[in-house]
């Protein structure tokens, strides 16, 4: 048998050929463009189209002609509705991360490796996730329905010995009310990262912590905790660019109100948008978005840079 | 702690386990509670829901659901969610596996930048987007391209913004793909396509499905951009569809709870096809994204 000499193997090598550079190239090109067109012409340039409309006071009929410069983002700063918006926003973070993640960590612990019917507690608990918000909606307020005739949870708070309880209908507990749907749609999301999280932590660092006499809670602390650091920290920045992004809940729920107690930041774009058709004011609001989102992301980057316990986690 | 002296291990064992168990009982009566009650007064008539909406339907009436599914409404809504489901679903896949395998596997000259381009995309979801889109869709509209009202116009913006995140993905479960298996399929005379096509798709048959289940979730229940995109009602997706219904019968609590229940049904039975790949393409790309 003839062993093929070792120049021979080496001329088989790619990259030497220019036929195979121009096949190479013409592979990169195909394989690339489609989807650089699409998100070119539907990612990147609506929103550099956007910041040239958001200069123009423009209701969308005919060409932007009414030039204001910045103004639109001056008086988006100084509108109270904004203000209100935005707070809601920083709320409903807040809530996310005193409540809901720490909930989902603790039901994570809960179903852990060993549990008996493990699998039927987190199918439960992650349908939520899947069931659309506009279902999840209607099926909220069906319940919050102020009459207890009609709405379950005042049947229980009447049964209780309470008065019912307008619980999208009192400017002070609207926002309370959203986040608990909220909370109901998406802690099965969290709580399967969690899953997942401390499904990659070795079993054998958890038995040396109990051999040396930890207990259960000194373990969560000192190794559970600490392991699932990288996953705590996607799990708070999805939660954050996830409440710039809450719509279709309030939408349908609450239009925003009452009087604007439940306004976000999405549907505070949307009424100016599509409702009272201002497109260039509307534009600046969506430039504000982006711009919360990317400044929030890379400082969130930079901040949470750490070295990794486990690899690639 | 003191009862680890009190009680024998077994039996602190039962007790922790007893709790265990109760308190997530609790958390399953807490999210299937709602979804019962919505499936209870899609089962009464309407005077039933009035009089007595919180008992269980007995008798059970389907007339509700006779009705919704005799007439051309749902079925309507249904097929077209189904279009756009199925379209967005295999551009998606397409398109983001061809662009993964160029990113995971070639070399060329600005692969950096372009890669960077693309992770924008994760910060800039739909709802912040979608005016912005929204104008670009109308534009070109009336360059002639139909994209307004029609269902052409809500793939196209969801395949667009489902690439980043799913580019990520891909990417890195090509990039984990052994180089060696590449250096024997060129020296064994393979085109970087034939690679692609025979070695690399097979093996990520797993990453694919979750890819895909993920897509379908997301764009079945998508309700934003059909919202801006449709006017005509006979394109009308079930999301969107289930919002007007309710605008339209809201007095009639039965009816509306019939037809939200019946829009859930297709979420769930695919749900509990698919939860593995979608609970690992939802992991996957929460952690590699």
């Amino acid at each position: 048998m003839q062993v093929p000499a070792v120049p021979d193997i080496l001329k088989l090598r790619r990259g030497t050929g220019a036929p195979r550079r121009i096949q190479d190239n013409l592979t990169i090109a195909l394989f690339l463009l489609p989807a650089l067109i699409l998100f070119f012409i539907f990612v990147l340039y609506p929103i550099i189209q956007s910041v040239y409309y958001s200069m123009f006071n423009w209701k969308g009929f005919g060409p932007a002609v009414d030039f204001v410069g910045v103004e639109n983002f001056k008086k988006i700063l100084t509108d109270r509705v904004f203000l209100i918006a935005l707070r809601n926003g920083l709320l409903i973070v807040t809530f996310s991360l005193l409540f809901q993640l720490p909930l989902s960590m603790f039901l994570a612990v809960m179903v852990a490796r060993d549990l008996p019917g493990r699998a039927f507690f987190r199918t439960i608990f992650f349908m939520p996730y899947v069931l659309s918000e506009v279902i999840t909606a209607y099926i909220w307020l069906f319940l919050f329905n102020p009459d207890p005739e009609r709405g379950f949870l005042n049947a229980l708070v009447t049964l209780g010995g309470g008065k019912p309880v307008l619980f999208l209908g009192n400017t002070d507990i609207v926002l309370i009310t959203v986040f608990v749907v909220l909370t109901w749609k998406y802690f099965g999301f969290h709580m399967l990262l969690y899953l997942t999280g401390l499904q990659n932590i070795p079993t054998e660092i958890e038995e040396a912590a109990r051999i040396d006499g930890a207990s259960p809670i000194q373990s969560f602390f000192y190794i559970t905790l600490p392991l699932l650091g990288s996953t705590i920290r996607t799990s708070v920045y999805l939660s954050v660019i996830g409440a710039l992004q809450v719509f279709a809940l309030v939408w349908i729920m609450t239009k925003g109100g009452p009087v604007n107690a439940s306004e976000m930041l999405a549907t505070y774009m949307y009424r100016f948008s599509f409702v009272r058709f201002q497109l260039g004011y509307g534009s600046a609001v969506a430039i504000y978005m982006f711009l919360i989102c990317v400044t929030f992301s890379l400082i969130y980057q930079r901040l949470t840079r750490q070295p990794d316990y486990l690899t690639g986690l | 702690m003191p009862t680890s002296f009190l009680l024998p291990r077994w039996m602190q064992r039962t007790i922790s386990r007893f709790f265990q168990y109760l308190i997530l009982s609790v958390i399953v009566v807490i999210i299937v509670v709602p979804v019962v009650m919505l499936v209870f007064a899609a089962l009464k008539t309407r005077g039933e829901v009035m009089s007595h909406p919180y008992t269980p339907p007995i008798p059970v009436h389907w007339e509700n659901l006779q009705l919704i599914l005799g007439g051309p409404v749902f079925w309507g809504m249904l097929r077209n969610s189904l279009i756009v489901m199925l379209v967005v679903t295999v551009g998606v896949v397409v398109l983001c596996s061809l662009a993964a395998f160029v990113f995971a596997r070639m070399d060329f000259r600005g692969k950096g930048l372009l890669f960077n381009l693309f992770t924008v995309g994760l910060m800039l979801p739909i709802p912040v987007a979608i005016l912005p889109v929204y104008l670009v869709i109308r534009r070109m509209d009336q360059l002639g391209v139909p994209v307004l009202d029609n269902l052409l116009g809500i793939m196209l913006v969801q395949i667009a913004f489902a690439l980043s995140g799913n580019i990520m993905i891909l990417r890195s479960f090509f990039t984990a793909i052994p180089g060696e298996l590449q250096d024997a399929a060129y020296i064994d005379g393979c085109t970087a396509f034939d690679f692609f096509w025979r070695i690399l798709l097979p093996l990520a048959r797993p990453a694919l499905a979750s890819v895909a289940a993920l897509t379908m979730i997301v764009s079945w229940n998508d309700l934003l951009v059909p919202l801006v995109v449709l006017n005509n009602d006979k394109l009308w997706t079930l999301p969107l569809g289930t919002m007007q219904f309710q605008g339209q019968y809201g007095q009639d609590l039965s009816l509306v709870s019939a037809f939200v229940a019946l829009s859930a049904i297709p979420t769930i039975i695919f749900y509990l096809l698919a939860e593995r790949q979608i609970v690992s393409g939802l992991t996957a790309g929460a952690i590699k994204g």
